[in-house]
Formats: structure tokens, C-alpha cells, sequence
């Protein structure tokens, strides 16, 4: 066992458990997070997305030694915080499309969505349907179409 | 107060509340008030039995009597069982004795209950009832029938509960009950006086269980029902508070995976590392059992890296060997022969077999359950859609009394009938009982296609003889591996042998529900529509729907084959053809809609489809594009290919609850059918599935979703609602199937079309899932 220092949704954790430990188990297992979902432990499903200094990433292929004490995870739990607010806008256009189904996936599409339009944004450009094509996230409910209307609707609100 | 519901009364009664003056029988039932300090109220509901049919040659068994009617009616019995509770804080609860996985039923109850009480669906808490074995053949969800078979239920118990409101609300405003008015959750007497419900239900509660009489609402005076409505658990799930069964916190039970064998239902013989494996980092334990290996340590991680690190020596599973073509060969020589009817010489014939391929109905929720089993009780956590029948299963596999098992059933993400088994429960059950520790299991990702239920391989052989315009037979050999039906349907189809229509009683089990459940609307003279079935010992179940979804496919794709013949479009082929007033209306919206034969490139042509089940009609026009420069668009590690560029989808639902929640349903409908038609399947080689996660299961993604989509919800003026969940799938899939046939000029066979290219390397089979990756941070954006 070993000491891992890092930042989850704006405070600092210490926790006790193995070097190689993906994240996931850490934010899930250990730290009782539990909006990060599993789906695959591979990272093809998505459904960990999460954002780490502000980028996508999915903790269940990141081991906890890789991350240090200036790291900050956002997971969808601290969203809101980034903004300040009770709710991302993301999560705003989220709601008024109604969008989840079972909702086990959602968390992290607003994930992979919000970091998206932030990439798109710092690209000088706006979001065509190549980029929400290319979105890798697994909805087994197939909630996709819903999903794309969001991502335009909250990226005019962000 | 607690309410519940009851069954249509003729007696004349007072009115409890401000419905018409002539309101009509079927809208009076009897309730309960039940005793105790809260007003609970109970409803009955049942009594009429339903009417026996005769199996007609024409029109079809399912017009008649289908697999809803059959639900609904196995309910009925216990319909009285459930309640509604209105506590000191005017919030109504309901505990319905159904399984959320994203259907949205939560939400429509809610909506029901917040109309007929007249206050906010808001107010109104939805939460899923435990296995109660007291609801015998009331507590299973499927067959899209949960709101054809607890609407009026739930609405009975509501109005009690305001009949009891109302009465409390009289005697506390000095008005009459006729006089007052609630909404909102707040009477009004005629002289402004007012009380809440929070106020009135401890006035309203009794101290003795008393039946009381109600009138429901007239279906014209709704004002929540049928209007748009968001999901009451959508705040939940973009916030991530939505709790699933691995988000539970039950004290000790740790993380717990199972290493499984190579081969389909293979066994441990031996483990030659255990005590390697034990001193793992942050492993607990690890025992055998029947299924394979469990281990159980601090994280789920650390029980990956143990089932990685097992070396077990395997028994080959009943499958051993076999592979896609040895199954389908077994198919082929189960067909039952067609039965030759007498035609005229001249007559044409048409004869086509379509092949379906296995096909993963795991949700995104892989298989999971917490279980925490002592001496002699235990404790189960899963989502369950037929939670008395694991239960039943439950106590039998650790030998305990029903009594001392409690399962709850929790909301799950997604099933698509994945979760109609209680596979995970059980097999939790087992495991912890072994291990002495209370257990969360979860199976991994590569678990779910290898060895989870699967869509059963199914051919359908379609035969029809054509004469001067018009067809004269069509016959259907439907021909699938062996569906498993131990959830509990086959039990309600032998309770209720008597009631069914005549001639099904010589049926097997899973001919009586293909004869329940398949209706082809057209009208093609002598009509046969037969299943044969191979057991060859598969795991499977129903996926979104049983057969219908493969059955439509075949139909349609043919049907466009006998347009062909007839050289008649495929729009007005149908529209001759159709004899269901209801498809026919969803036929012309999709055409109008979506523009039936506007003029498009080669390479791309439109696809149009009906289907009717569930006491409604679906229609689905799409479009797709096969043109080279589309099927080989690039996305990284993506399978890309046609795609559906398009889709426009009629549904008639009857009644509609929530047609938010419906539009929803058809949009994942839509995305099923693609998969199913173009992407989604399982590879049998050598006794095992070769697909392992998502990026071998090629579900719908992003890449292949359709730039439009619409949804058409047709006005109906049924007074119940049909089925929604699985509405979408069937009509979808034949429509794509059809707009693909017309796009390339080649009729596919074989689903879904891609079937024929593995396009990934197949994760190792030892061991049975692939490591975990570092590279994180090399994929952030
Ligand atoms: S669980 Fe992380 S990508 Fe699937
Ligand atoms: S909402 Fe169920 S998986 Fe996306």
C-alpha cells in the first residue's frame, strides 16, 4: 500500500491503497464517488468520463500513481462547481431535453460533452456533426439524438 | 392514508368527487381505505374475467387475445395488493410492484397518481417494490404491458385516496364534498376556506380497512395525463446522485468478480494457484462455485487482477465445439415443412430464409447484485424484473425459506430483458454464502457477451404463392434456438390455460407466446405462422421483444419482395394489402412525413415498414446511404458502414401516458433496429463468443445514428395505453433491412448485414477478461 495525494471535485484527498489501482476503483471503491460509471474497464465504453485539469479522461485507465497533488479530477458530482452554480449548463440542456433513459450512461456523456465544446471553443469553431459523431460514448438505450440537441442547446448556454 | 385499488362495480355510488353525472360503469370500481394512521388506500380491480376467444384462421390469435391480455389478466387477481400512501406532508407514495430501467414508469405513475389526486407529479414519490410473492403473477415487467396492466389499478387506489381526502377536507371546512375543489394538492371550500393534503391526511386516515366505491376521471378531463413530461428521476441522473446497485453502500460487502471458463457454461474442475491468488494485494477471498471462480478483494480492480491471475482448469461447456454455421445447420434441419397448399398451376411462387445471428442483450449495467447471506437469512440487492421468481430461486439455491430472503429490486441501468433473470442475484447469493461476507458482485464487461443471455440464432423460412395480383398463401417457418421463458411467463401461461383462446392449449410454451405475440396484418389468404425450437443449452432470453423484431424483419424484406413481383410500390403494396386500420393511418404519416419516393442518388434509397403488437401500430420510414464514400467514412476504431441517414417513426400507443417518455422509447427503438439490421451480433467459434466489450459488440454509436429523426405519436381515443418499450424495435429493424435491399440491389439473408466480417481481434479467452489499460492520459481531450 502507498500514499496518493490528488484533488478530487476541488478538495484534496489522501488515500491508501495500491501504486497501480486504476482511478476509477479509487473514485468508486475507496472514495464512495459514484457518478463515474463502469461499463467496460477498458476504456472503449465511456462511462467513467470524467475530466482531469479540465480535459476528458476516464479513470478506468488511469492508475492512481500517475496523478499527484496538483492533479484536480472533476467528476460529474463537481461539475457544477467549475461553474459556480447549482448546475452545469450542460446538465441545464440535459434536463430540458429530457434526455436519460436509464440514465447510466449520462454521467458520463455531460462529461465527454462539456470538455468537447471546450475543445471545439479553444479550435476558434463551432460544433459540426462530425465532432458529435465522433463521440465514443456507449448509450444502450440509445438516447443518441437527444444527446446531440443537448450538446448544441449547452453549448450555447456555457 | 393508504388507498388501493379495485374492480369495475355496476352498483350505483355517491360520487367522491366532481366527475360527470352520467358517469358509465367501467369507469366505477371499488377501493379500500386500509386501517392505520396514515391514509393508505388499496384499489380492486378484476372480477370481470376476460372473455374466451375461438382461434379464428383469420383474423389472427393476437387481434383477438395477445400476450398483454395475458399479463394483464395473471395480474388481475392481486390488483388489490397495492397502495398508495399520503403522509403528513401531502406527499402521495407509491411502490410499484415494477422494475425501472429507463422504460420511464416511474414517471408515468407518478403522472397518473398526480392526476387523478389532483396535485403535482412533484408530489408524488415512485420508489420499486421488493419481491412480494403475495402478487404472484403481478410483479413482472415485460412484455412492454406495464401500463395496459396497472393504469387502471393505480388510478383506482388514487381515487380513493381523494374520495378520503375529499371526505376529510368536508368535515374540516363545513362544506360538502360535491362542493369542494383540489388541485394542486389543496381543497377549496365555496367560501375560500382551504386545506392541504398534508393537513388532511391524518383526518383521512382510518382505523378500519373500509371498501368504499369510486368513480375515475373521465379520459376527457386528464390534465396530466398526456401531456409532455419529464423523467422525475432526470435531475438524479445528470447530477450522478442516481444511485444503481454498485452505487449501494452495504456495510462490508466488498468488490467481488468471477473468473469463468473459456468455453459457453463451462465448469471449474480444479484451481492450481489458490492460495497465489488469496495473498493477491487487496484480495479477501477466493472460492469456487458452480460458475467459475469468485474473488473478492477492496477494489473491483484488485479482482480483475486476481481473475487475471487464476489458473483454473476447466470442464467444456454443453456447447463445446460448435460455431454459427454447426448451429445454423441444426435450424435448418429443425424447420417444420411447409404445408403445401393446393394452388392453381399458374400461381408464383416466392420462398426466402432469413438468418438472424446471436446477438448480446446486455444493458450498459453490466450483471450485478449485492448479497449478504447469514445462517438463516438473506439480503439481495439487484434490478430484477421478476424478483418473486428470484427470490424463489434464491432460497432454493442456499435452502433457506422463502420467508428469510428479502430482495430488493433496484433500478436498473437498462435491460432490454437482460434483466428479467436474476442471474447476478443468484450467483451472488451463492458466493456469499461461501465466503461467509456480505459481496457486491459485478460481472465484467467481457463476461456480458461470452456468458451472459443472448438473443437466441433464428431463421424464418417465408413461402407465398402469388396469382393474378394478388396472395394467395403465405407461410412462415420460424426457427430459433431455444428462448428461456423460466421468468415466470410460462407459469402465468399454464395459470391461466383455461382462459385462453381455444387451441392454444395444444401448444408448447414458447409456440403459445409466438402465437400470442405474432400478427401480420396483411391480408394474404391462407396465413401459417409456425416455431420450431432446438435447445442446444445457450443462455438466453428475450431481447427488447422475443421473436418479433426477426419476424418483422423477414416479412417486410419479403413483402417488398412479393411488391416487386407485382411490379407495385412497396408503399401501396401495403396500403392494398393492409387490413389494420390503425397501421395503415401510422403507414401514411411515416410516407407523408418522410417523403415516400422523393427522388434520391444511387446508392441510397429509402426503406419503409410497419408492425402491429401490443395493442398498437407502428410504421418506420428511413433512409440510408451505402454509397462507397459513406460505408467507409473513418472513425478511429469504429465500424462504420451503411448508415441510416434518416428515420421517421409512427407510433399508436393507444392512451398515451407520457408522450415525452414515448418519443423516447421509439428514439431508442430506432437505435436497436439499426444495430440489429446493420451491426450487432455474436461470433460463435469453437464454443465461445468471440466479442468481449464494446468495441467487438458493435451497439449503435454516434457514428451510425441518423442525422433526423422524427417521431409521430398518433392521436388515439383508446381508454387504456398499449405497449411502449419495445414498441420501436420491429419496424425498425424491417424498415433498415428494406432501405438497405433497395439501396444496394440485394436482398441480405443474413442479420445483421455485417455479420459476415470479424472486424476485431478477439480478447483472449485465458483469462477471460483482458487486462486493464495505463494509457489513460494518452486519450484525454
Ligand atoms: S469503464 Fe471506463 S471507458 Fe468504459
Ligand atoms: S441512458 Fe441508459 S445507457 Fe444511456
Amino acid at each position: 500500500m502507498a500514499q496518493h495525494t490528488f484533488r478530487v471535485n476541488g478538495e484534496s484527498v489522501t488515500v491508501d491503497v495500491a501504486d497501480d489501482v486504476r482511478l476509477l476503483w479509487v473514485l468508486r471503491d475507496v472514495l464512495g464517488i459514484t457518478g463515474p460509471k463502469y461499463g467496460c474497464g477498458i476504456n472503449v465504453c465511456k462511462a467513467c468520463t470524467s475530466h482531469l485539469n479540465g480535459k476528458a479522461f476516464n479513470p478506468c485507465s488511469v492508475q492512481v500513481k500517475d496523478v499527484g497533488p496538483d492533479d484536480e479530477i472533476t467528476t460529474i458530482e463537481g461539475l457544477p462547481d467549475t461553474v459556480g452554480a447549482d448546475l452545469h449548463p450542460m446538465q441545464e440542456a440535459w434536463l430540458q431535453r429530457d434526455v436519460a433513459q436509464c440514465g447510466y450512461c449520462q454521467p458520463g456523456q455531460i462529461m465527454a460533452a462539456v470538455a468537447l465544446v471546450r475543445k471545439v471553443r479553444a479550435e476558434g469553431r463551432a460544433i459540426t456533426d462530425d465532432d458529435l459523431d465522433g463521440i465514443r460514448n456507449v448509450c444502450r438505450c440509445g438516447t443518441y439524438t437527444r444527446i446531440r440537441e443537448a450538446i448544441r442547446d449547452g453549448a450555447e448556454r456555457m | 392514508m393508504t388507498t388501493t385499488p379495485g374492480h369495475p362495480h355496476a352498483q350505483s355510488s355517491v360520487r367522491a368527487h366532481g366527475s360527470p353525472p352520467d358517469g358509465i360503469s367501467r369507469r366505477r370500481f371499488i377501493g379500500f381505505v386500509v386501517a392505520g394512521a396514515t391514509l393508505t388506500v388499496a384499489a380492486e380491480v378484476g372480477g370481470a374475467a376476460p372473455a374466451s376467444a375461438a382461434v379464428p384462421s383469420a383474423p389472427q390469435v393476437p387481434e383477438l387475445y395477445d400476450l398483454g391480455d395475458l399479463q394483464t389478466h395473471s395480474a388481475l387477481p392481486t390488483s388489490q395488493l397495492i397502495t398508495i400512501t399520503v403522509d403528513d406532508h401531502g406527499l402521495a407514495h407509491f411502490a410499484i410492484p415494477r422494475m425501472e430501467v429507463g422504460q420511464g414508469i416511474t414517471t408515468a405513475a407518478a403522472m397518473i397518481i398526480a392526476d387523478e389526486l389532483s396535485m403535482r407529479v412533484e408530489d408524488v414519490r415512485v420508489t420499486l417494490a421488493p419481491a412480494r410473492p403475495e402478487l404472484v403473477f403481478n410483479q413482472l415487467t415485460g412484455g412492454s404491458n406495464t401500463m395496459q396492466s396497472m393504469f387502471t389499478p393505480i388510478r383506482v387506489a388514487a381515487a380513493v385516496a381523494r374520495g378520503a381526502l375529499l371526505e376529510a377536507a368536508a368535515t374540516a371546512l363545513g362544506a360538502t364534498v360535491a362542493s369542494l375543489v383540489a388541485k394542486g394538492g389543496v381543497v377549496t371550500a365555496p367560501d375560500g376556506g382551504t386545506r392541504t393534503y398534508a393537513e388532511l391526511s391524518g383526518a383521512a386516515a382510518s382505523s378500519t380497512t373500509t371498501a368504499v366505491d369510486v368513480e375515475l376521471t373521465a379520459t376527457s378531463s386528464f390534465d396530466v395525463i398526456g401531456t409532455p413530461r419529464s423523467r422525475i428521476d432526470a435531475l438524479d441522473a445528470v447530477t450522478g446522485r442516481k444511485r444503481f446497485t454498485m452505487d449501494l453502500d452495504v456495510p462490508d460487502a466488498l468488490p467481488t468478480m468471477v473468473c469463468r471458463p473459456p468455453t459457453l457454461n463451462g465448469s471449474p474442475r480444479s484451481v492450481d494457484n489458490l492460495a497465489a491468488v488469496r495473498a493477491l494485494p487487496g484480495v479477501t477471498d477466493v472460492v469456487v462455485v458452480d460458475t467459475g471462480v469468485a474473488v473478492r478483494a477492496e477494489t473491483f480492480g484488485q479482482c480483475i487482477d486476481a481473475v487475471r491471475a487464476l489458473r483454473v482448469t476447466w470442464d467444456g461447456g454443453p456447447v463445446e465445439g460448435e460455431s454459427d454455421d454447426s448451429v445454423l445447420r441444426r435450424l435448418k434441419a429443425a424447420e417444420l415443412p411447409m404445408t403445401v397448399p393446393k394452388v392453381p398451376l399458374l400461381a408464383q411462387t416466392v420462398d426466402l430464409r432469413f438468418e438472424f445471428m446471436f446477438r448480446s442483450s446486455a444493458a450498459l449495467e453490466p450483471n450485478c447484485a449485492i448479497a449478504d447471506v447469514r445462517d438463516d437469512r438473506a439480503t439481495v440487492w439487484a434490478g430484477l424484473k421478476a424478483p418473486i421468481v428470484a427470490q424463489r430461486n434464491i432460497a432454493k439455491a442456499l435452502g433457506l425459506p422463502i420467508a428469510r430472503v428479502a430482495v430488493n429490486v433496484v433500478t436498473g441501468g437498462g435491460s432490454f430483458g437482460h434483466k428479467l433473470f436474476g442471474d447476478a442475484a443468484i450467483e451472488a447469493a451463492k458466493i456469499s454464502r461461501a465466503m461467509g461476507k456480505p459481496v457486491k458482485l459485478m460481472w465484467h464487461r467481457a463476461d456480458e457477451p461470452r456468458q451472459g443471455r443472448t438473443h437466441p440464432m433464428a431463421t424464418s423460412r417465408i413461402r407465398a404463392t402469388l396469382l393474378a395480383g394478388e396472395v394467395l398463401t403465405f407461410e412462415q417457418r420460424h426457427t430459433s434456438i431455444k428462448t428461456d421463458f423460466s421468468h415466470g411467463l410460462g407459469e402465468r401461461l399454464t395459470a391461466m390455460a383455461s382462459e385462453l383462446p381455444a387451441g392454444l392449449g395444444n401448444l408448447g410454451l414458447a409456440e403459445s407466446i409466438f402465437t400470442l405475440t405474432q400478427e401480420l396484418p396483411y391480408d394474404f389468404g391462407v396465413v401459417t405462422q409456425l416455431l420450431g425450437e432446438v435447445d442446444m443449452g445457450f443462455n438466453t432470453g428475450s431481447m427488447r421483444n422475443i421473436y418479433s423484431p426477426d419476424v418483422a424483419c423477414a416479412n417486410e424484406l419479403f413483402i417488398d419482395q412479393l411488391a416487386k413481383k407485382l411490379r407495385k410500390d412497396p408503399l401501396a403494396f401495403r396500403l392494398a394489402f393492409l387490413r389494420n386500420e390503425r397501421v395503415k393511418a401510422c403507414l401514411r404519416k411515416v410516407a407523408e412525413v418522410g417523403q415516400w419516393g422523393r427522388s434520391m442518388p444511387s446508392g441510397t434509397a429509402q426503406g419503409i415498414a410497419i408492425h402491429s403488437e401490443y395493442k398498437g401500430a407502428t410504421a418506420v420510414l428511413v433512409e440510408i446511404d451505402c454509397r462507397p464514400e459513406t460505408v467507409n467514412r473513418q472513425v478511429r476504431d469504429a465500424v462504420t458502414g451503411p448508415r441510416v441517414t434518416k428515420a421517421v417513426i409512427a407510433i399508436d400507443a393507444g392512451l398515451v401516458v407520457n408522450p415525452r417518455g414515448l418519443e423516447a422509447q421509439m428514439m431508442g427503438g430506432v437505435s436497436d433496429g439499426i444495430a440489429l439490421a446493420l451491426t450487432s451480433s455474436n461470433h460463435l467459434q469453437d464454443g465461445h463468443f468471440l466479442e468481449a466489450s464494446w468495441d467487438n459488440y458493435f451497439y449503435t454509436r454516434q457514428w451510425n445514428v441518423p442525422l433526423t429523426f422524427e417521431c409521430i405519436v398518433m392521436p388515439s381515443d383508446a381508454e387504456l395505453p398499449g405497449g411502449a418499450g419495445e414498441a420501436g424495435v420491429a419496424a425498425s429493424v424491417a424498415a433498415t433491412a428494406c432501405a438497405y435491399a433497395r439501396a444496394t440491389g440485394t436482398v441480405p439473408t443474413r442479420f445483421p448485414v455485417n455479420h459476415g466480417t470479424v472486424s476485431f481481434t478477439p480478447k483472449t479467452f485465458v483469462p477471460p477478461v483482458p487486462p486493464s489499460p495505463t494509457d489513460g492520459l494518452a486519450h484525454t481531450y
